[in-house]
């Protein structure tokens, strides 16, 4: 059976990208042949925080059009088994995302047997958004500690709720987790950010995680390599915690309350 | 509200709100419209007669005029008081015009346009002291989206910022309010709005409302009720004086 999960915020640049480019490594990692799909037509980003985009040469457009088949549009991760990226154009419009290319790709992507897709959604809820998500059977909604974010999320929830095939055939709403990014536990004691009570109180779901603001993932993104591959960072292991909750283990979640200073720093107000 | 009114002011902006059901019409075939509508009205849907109604066409670039003209028609052969159109950049301005109709801009309201409940929520059964028109929701009300109930609405899960209930009769919300409540959008007067965690962006009962900004300061973040005296609008503890 394949899981088809869309990572999704309705605001822009929350960490959808960094998320998905994470979860699918990880479940990778754990021998779960997945592949992560870029829906960001027209502004391609996961094959640079996947550290493919010199691989490139056919893209998901290419593949619902029939200029390419299915298995020369996906590119073979080189560090990680069983993951494959299929990249979005640069060149295109939204309009060649059509539900019957998207459903194909998809049916394709089952015949594989891969076990997760992972859909990358552009921000908004026009056409690319709507598509990454119409076929979902599992929605991650992303989230930064912010009001703007997480009044935007709450509209994705509700959009969730009523435009996924799933929906309209009354099977009622796709499962959707939120994981919080960027989150600051220094800030939040500050004020400055909300915190994940805050965040899960006024969007009422279940949370998959708690990402860190992390230097890691700058550092991440330049080099190309998904940033749970850094398993000696925060927001590394934040994210591997995450995919493990993801898969159904249980895991406490770390990283919400603000670096204590060491005994001696306490004891000596340093 | 404060209005600076002039000296012999010859007009004056009441606060009061209309409500508008929308009609969003999937095909414009006049044939299966009619015959559809007519059975609706028939099924006690007489609101659809009083209620003024915005219409909306689900393919604008599809709908030629002729058609739109055809349909408009119909509906208004039926009795439906039709007040204006949805706007949409593949509608020419003049078409609204030339349908004797207004032109409303419905912003990104297509999933806001629709008098019904998101398919999940609407659960009366399981409320076994619920009357006929009692419409219950158990999920969480999510910006963007819009409840509508018959008669009184019970909500016990949060509403949030950008959510719109609206009732004919009392609403009820067992948790947070954090978006909009419309009581009595049908005119009744008596009708109450009873909340259990007041934080909303505005209130209203039979078009009379408040907005956040006016909102009582004792009563937020409480349990309360808010009923109407006269215009006013009045606001009491949920659990009786203390
Ligand atoms: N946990 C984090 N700590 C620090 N920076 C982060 C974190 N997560 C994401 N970022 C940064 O935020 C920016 C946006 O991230 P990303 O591209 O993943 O967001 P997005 O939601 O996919 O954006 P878009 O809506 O444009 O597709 C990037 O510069 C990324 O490095
Ligand atoms: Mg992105």
């Amino acid at each position: 059976m394949t899981k088809i999960v869309v990572v999704t915020s309705g605001k822009g640049g929350v960490g959808k990208t960094t998320t998905s480019a994470a979860l699918a490594t990880g479940l990778a990692m754990r021998g779960h042949k997945t592949t992560v799909i870029d829906f960001d037509v027209g502004l391609r980003n996961l094959d640079l925080i996947m550290g493919c985009e010199r691989r490139v040469v056919y893209d998901l457009v290419n593949v619902i059009n029939g200029d390419a088949n299915l298995k020369q549009g996906l590119i073979k991760d080189k560090r990680v088994e069983n993951l494959f990226i299929l990249p979005a154009s640069q060149t295109r419009d939204k309009d060649a995302l059509t539900q019957e290319g998207v459903e194909k790709v998809l049916n394709g992507l089952r015949d594989m047997e891969m076990e997760y897709v992972i859909c990358d959604s552009p921000a908004g809820i026009e056409k690319g958004a709507l598509m990454a998500a119409y076929f979902a059977d599992e929605a991650i909604v992303v989230t930064n500690p912010e009001v703007s974010s997480v009044r935007d999320s709450d509209r994705i929830l509700g959009i969730l709720s009523s435009k996924t095939r799933k929906a309209e055939q009354g099977e009622g709403d796709i499962p959707a987790r939120l994981l919080l990014t960027r989150y600051s536990p220094e800030r939040v004691d500050r004020g400055e950010m909300l915190s994940v009570g805050d965040v899960q109180e006024i969007l009422a779901v279940d949370l998959l995680g708690v990402i860190p603001e992390s230097q890691a993932v700058l550092n991440a993104s330049n080099s190309g390599a998904p940033v749970i591959l850094d398993l000696e960072s925060d927001a590394g292991l934040a994210y591997a915690d995450a995919v493990a909750r993801f898969i159904g283990e249980e895991r406490p979640h770390r990283f919400l309350t603000a670096a204590k200073k060491g005994l001696f720093g306490r004891l000596f107000g340093g | 509200m404060t209005v600076s009114i002039e000296e012999k002011a010859s007009f004056e902006f009441k606060g009061r709100m209309l409500m508008a059901t929308v009609l969003y019409l999937k095909d414009l075939d006049s044939r299966s419209l009619h015959q559809q509508i007519s059975q609706r009205l028939e099924d006690a849907a007489q609101w659809l007669l009083d209620a003024p109604v915005v219409v909306d066409v689900a393919h604008p670039e599809e709908a030629s005029q002729v058609e739109l003209l055809t349909a408009v028609d119909t509906l208004r052969g039926l009795g439906v008081n039709l007040v204006a159109l949805a706007r949409h950049p593949e509608l020419d301005d003049q078409v609204a015009a030339m349908l004797g109709l207004g032109s409303i801009n419905l912003a990104n309201g297509r999933d806001v346009a629709r008098s019904e409940p998101p398919a999940r929520t609407g659960n009366s059964k399981s409320a076994p002291a619920a009357a006929e028109d009692t419409l219950v929701v158990e999920q969480p009300v999510r910006s963007g989206q819009q409840v509508y109930a018959r008669g009184d609405l019970i909500v016990l899960a949060p509403v949030s910022t950008g959510a719109e209930l609206l009732a004919e009769g009392n609403i009820h919300i067992y948790n947070t309010l954090r978006g909009r409540a419309l009581a009595g959008v049908r005119g009744n007067e008596a009708a109450r709005i009873f909340c259990q965690d007041l934080d909303a962006e505005l209130v209203s009962i039979a078009g009379h409302y408040r907005v956040a900004e006016d909102l009582p300061d004792a009563y937020r973040r409480k349990p309360v009720q808010m009923s109407l005296d006269g215009d006013a609008m009045c606001f009491a503890d949920l659990m009786g004086k203390s």
